[in-house]
């Protein structure tokens, strides 16, 4: 299969971004000046991340791509020595991140690597309970330092404190370290975040690939369903809103919970009734940890969570109030799919001729049981809890970047690198201890402004979904299963992108999702906050969910997303609720408009739009 | 339900001489009666014993045959002209098969015998409504459609045959297709003797099919047993089953029956009865139609379901031929017509996918080392 040349795609620089590169570090560019890392460029398989990216990346923002950078290929390549892989190596092409397992070519050293791993891997998965029970308390620990941190504001005079305590340090110095220490914080909790994932999505993915060596045309969500209806903890904050639902209609407050969609509005009513406060409290109780969950994936600075925007809990609770008025249970059918799984495992079980198979089918499942949870649950603990926090933390920077002029608006700080930042703050601090003006203050504001340029074109521009020259064997767990990197999703992203006019197309591919064929009407929602316009049974079209979708889910017929494997948010909700998902179509967002007829067949992944 | 040989009505001398019925219905055949109404016909009985819908019909048992051919000195003439063929010769096995059948379809039954099939067959047009009701006349050889045997194609099959006298000279034809060249060599290769192979003759009402084709409840292309595939196409099987067209292609979960991958095919023909000589022919799928998808997806569903009955029943993967009966309304509508052991991948075994039977973590090390192919 043959992809466009990486070095051609950014030699065709957008008009008006020359020198975008500077908002990315240095090391994420194509280069033309080195010819062995030209060479190593062009020979390598890279692909668009559009599962964590579907818009180009702020230069802030491109924190959690070093991060797992740096994470995802240290436990690879240094901590568990997967004998065939090194890491995940990244570059950028216009604010897009691409990537490229780099394998272990010498199979010498594939060998010598063996032992270690099965050492150190072998370690994790005997004692995956404990050690993640271990895990639990180091991320919430991490968590709780990020809530504690202090981002202090410069006075013109330091406090009286400072002299009396003899404290002997100022808050210049401390917000310069304390901006350090929100970062490395940052840096951390990713560590954490790969500690169990690679070895996870390892057990699951081999157990996928097992399931399908015996019955090769199983479909990857059959084998998913034989892990279904596990207790995760991905599933608290839709549950939190059910019970928030059941309680104002308990209390009688259900009224005044849904008599506006503006939060600040409802919550004043609440407090004059006495029933009011009462639910009031039981919200306060959910809110920690629960409401910090993002209306996004987490990775952008602009997925707010629902603390930060109760609008959208409250519609998700309006929504599940009327169902409860309805007499309609909201509940999860969980004793209903845990059924079906466990019919669905009998029945495949009994088809195995061998009994070394069977026992292996049995090990394989169990491991893959184990490990489920933690593939499930890091999320909520990092992409959400950590990050929602994080973001405000980082808001408390910009606010004194502000204050000292160097940035006009709050929201201007994310188009700043993060080690520009450090700079801005150092130039801040010493004009503050100084008394005299940043000099900062007349070349950032011009500089955001052209940035602020560049990613609208950016956003405006569609990356290629795969460059470089394709390899023979993947072997990269996550490159596998997260991405659903195949031959046939390469050739199926390669021959829409061959469509000239999108108005065309009545066919679209994707993965097989969640099982069920159902005909409807699509509804587009780039984001959580447009779920909103959702009428019931319609089909939901999306770049990709996240847990704070979950309400819209009460409400449609089918899913559809952009982005995504069969172990994607979409597919893992539609299967709890049992309606169809064709997942990671590439461009349905783009192809797809709201009103439009659709059939959506969960099973085979085929989308028709009838025109 | 009472053994075949006491509901079958016959004459007392019948009795005396071997005991055995020379008509059977296949309601009364079993797995086991194999050796009395051959391999196609017991499986028909056993199918509708485990309650799968099946056209009814009745079989020429292989008593019944065996006393025709004694009956009329037909079974020593085939002997001497078959002492000392070479199996190896296949002008000379045609010519002798030639001679062999000719003598077979000249010779009428015995009255007694032609009574007792022309019964049947006004029971069965009674049973179907329909005065001289169209049915197939097909052979059912004791030794085909048994693992490791297939005979599949090597006995006639004949359709729409309607009224005694071309039911008679039908079944006549059916019994000298044992004896065509081929048969005659494949039977001497493999070392089944001529008094080893009997041969019954099955007459089934016609499904007047407006779609029909095969099913197999094991992936014929990977073996995969998770799955059941079917192929159809408009009219009668005989377009499927010959090749003559690309028909509709299903693949279904077996587990939980949902339709995992279609391909509807363009379908130029496609087989129908003529309703001046009650004959199928092939004509033309008219062009709008030809796209068209041939079995409807609650057919398919409900299909796939008695496919995974059928494989229950038997224990193993199954070819079936099945059709879509346009007299009748949905609901009762699909018929299967044969059903038998699938044989190319029930004698391979199921392709071992685990490496040495370890831990998982010993897979989860293979299979890194082995990795994905993407090109």
């Amino acid at each position: 299969m043959k992809f466009p040349v990486p070095h051609d795609i950014k030699a065709k620089t957008i008009p008006g971004t020359e020198g975008w590169e500077r908002m990315y570090p240095y090391q994420y560019q194509f280069v033309t000046d080195d010819p062995v890392r030209n060479q190593y460029e062009k020979d390598t398989f890279w692909f668009y991340d559009g599962l964590h990216y579907p818009e180009p990346l702020y230069p802030f923002d491109t924190i959690w791509d070093e991060a797992w950078f740096l994470a995802l290929s240290q436990f690879n390549n240094r901590i568990f020595m997967v004998p065939p892989v090194r890491g995940v190596d990244h570059r950028m092409i216009n604010g897009y991140p691409y990537i490229s397992p780099v394998p272990v070519k010498d199979p010498a050293e594939i060998g010598r690597r063996v032992p270690n791993f099965m050492e150190r891997a072998g370690y994790y998965y005997k004692n995956w309970d404990a050690l993640e029970a271990k895990w639990k308390i180091k991320m919430e620990a991490t968590i709780r330092e990020l809530e504690a941190l202090q981002i202090p504001r410069l006075a013109d005079m330091e406090e009286l404190a400072v002299v009396t305590d003899a404290i002997g340090e100022s808050k210049g110095y401390h917000l310069l370290k304390n901006y350090d220490d929100l970062i490395n914080l940052g840096i951390k909790c990713w560590q954490y975040h790969f500690e169990f994932l690679n070895l996870g999505y390892a057990a699951y993915v081999f157990f996928l690939d097992f399931v399908q060596k015996l019955f090769p045309s199983i479909p990857a969500q059959r084998v998913t369903q034989m892990i279904s209806g596990i207790d995760v903890i991905m599933y608290q904050p839709d549950e939190e809103l059910k019970k928030l639902a059941r309680k104002a209609v308990e209390l009688g407050v259900d009224s005044v919970v849904t008599f506006s969609q503006e939060w600040t509005e409802v919550e004043a009513a609440l407090k004059k009734l006495p029933k009011g406060v009462e639910w009031l409290s039981s919200l306060a109780l959910a809110r920690e940890p629960w409401f910090n969950i993002s209306t996004g994936t987490g990775w952008f600075h602009h997925d707010r969570s629902w603390n930060d925007q109760m609008n959208v809990p409250l519609s998700g609770i309006a929504t599940y109030i009327g169902k409860v008025k309805q007499g309609i249970s909201i509940d999860r059918p969980t004793e209903k799919v845990r059924a079906e799984r466990d019919r669905i495992t009998a029945e495949y079980r009994g088809l195995i001729e061998k009994e070394e198979d069977r026992k292996q089918f049995d090990e394989l499942l169990g491991c893959a049981k184990t490990v489920f949870p933690y593939v499930e649950n890091h999320l909520f603990y990092v992409e959400h809890w950590f990050h929602s926090v994080f973001w405000n933390k980082m808001r408390e920077v910009a606010v004194i970047m502000k204050e000292h002029g160097v940035i006009a608006e709050v929201e201007d700080v994310w188009l700043l690198r993060r080690d520009e930042i450090k700079s801005a703050l150092w130039d801040i601090v010493t004009a503050w201890a100084t008394g005299v003006t940043p000099r900062g203050t007349k070349t950032w504001p011009k500089e955001i402004l052209w940035r602020k340029g560049v990613m609208q074109k950016f956003k405006e521009w569609s990356p290629p979904p795969a460059i470089g020259t394709a390899p023979e064997v993947i072997q990269e767990p996550f490159t596998i299963v997260l991405w659903g990197v195949t031959n046939k999703s390469l050739a199926d992203w390669a021959s829409v992108q061959e469509v000239k006019d999108p108005d065309t197309i009545t066919e679209l591919k994707g993965f097989a999702g969640s099982p069920g064929i159902i005909e409807g009407k699509a509804r587009v929602c780039r984001t959580v906050s447009e779920v909103g316009q959702l009428l019931e049974g319609e089909i939901l079209v999306a770049p990709t969910t996240s847990p704070s979708w979950a309400p819209a889910f009460a409400k449609i017929g089918a899913c559809i997303t952009d982005v995504g494997g069969v172990m994607s948010h979409a597919a893992i909700v539609c299967r709890e609720y049992g309606m169809p998902a064709v997942v990671g179509t590439g461009m349905a967002t783009k192809i797809i408009r709201t009103g439009m007829m659709l059939r959506v067949d969960g099973s085979t992944g085929a989308i028709t739009i009838r025109r | 339900m009472a053994s075949a040989a006491s509901v079958i009505e016959r004459t007392p001398a019948d009795a005396v001489k071997t005991g055995l019925p020379v008509v059977c219905w296949f309601e009364e055949c079993r797995k086991d009666s194999v050796p009395l109404v051959g391999g196609k016909c017991a499986s028909l009985g056993e199918l509708i014993n485990a309650g799968v819908r099946v056209p009814p019909g009745f079989a020429l048992t292989t008593e019944g045959s065996r006393r025709f051919m004694a009956e009329a000195g037909i079974d020593r003439e085939i002997a001497s002209l078959l002492s000392g063929v070479d199996a190896g010769d296949l002008d000379a096995l045609e010519k002798i098969s030639e001679q062999i059948r000719a003598v077979i379809e000249t010779q009428p039954f015995s009255i007694e015998i032609e009574d007792l099939i022309a019964e049947c067959y006004r029971k069965l047009a009674v049973r179907c409504g329909m005065p001289a009701v169209p049915v197939a006349v097909r052979s059912s050889a004791t030794a085909e459609d048994l693992p490791g045997a297939s005979f599949a194609g090597q006995q006639d099959t004949y359709l729409w045959i309607r009224g005694v006298d071309d039911l008679l000279h039908h079944m006549r034809r059916c019994i000298s297709s044992l004896y065509t060249g081929r048969a005659i060599a494949y039977r001497a290769n493999r070392g089944f003797g001529g008094d080893q192979v009997a041969i019954s003759v099955g007459v089934q009402k016609m499904a007047n099919s407006y779609t029909a084709g095969v099913m197999f409840t094991i992936h014929p292309a990977n073996g995969d047993r998770s799955v059941i595939v079917i192929d159809s196409n408009f009219g009668f099987g005989e377009s499927v089953v010959s090749g003559e067209v690309t028909p509709d292609h299903f693949v279904v979960n077996k587990i939980t029956l949902d339709i995992i991958d279609r391909t509807i095919s363009q379908k130029q023909i496609c087989y129908t009865v003529d309703p001046k000589t009650q004959r199928s022919l092939a004509i033309e799928v008219p062009f709008e139609r030809q796209k068209v998808q041939s079995l409807i997806d609650d057919e398919i569903t409900e299909l796939a379901w008695m496919g995974k009955q059928i494989e229950k029943h038997y224990g193993r993967p199954m070819d079936i031929e099945w059709a879509v009966d346009k007299d009748l309304p949905a609901g009762g509508n699909i018929f299967i017509l044969q059903a038998r052991p699938e044989t190319v991948w029930s004698e391979k075994s199921q392709r071992a996918a685990s490496g040495a039977g370890g831990s998982a973590m010993d897979y989860i090390l293979s299979s890194l080392l082995t990795g994905k192919k993407v090109s």
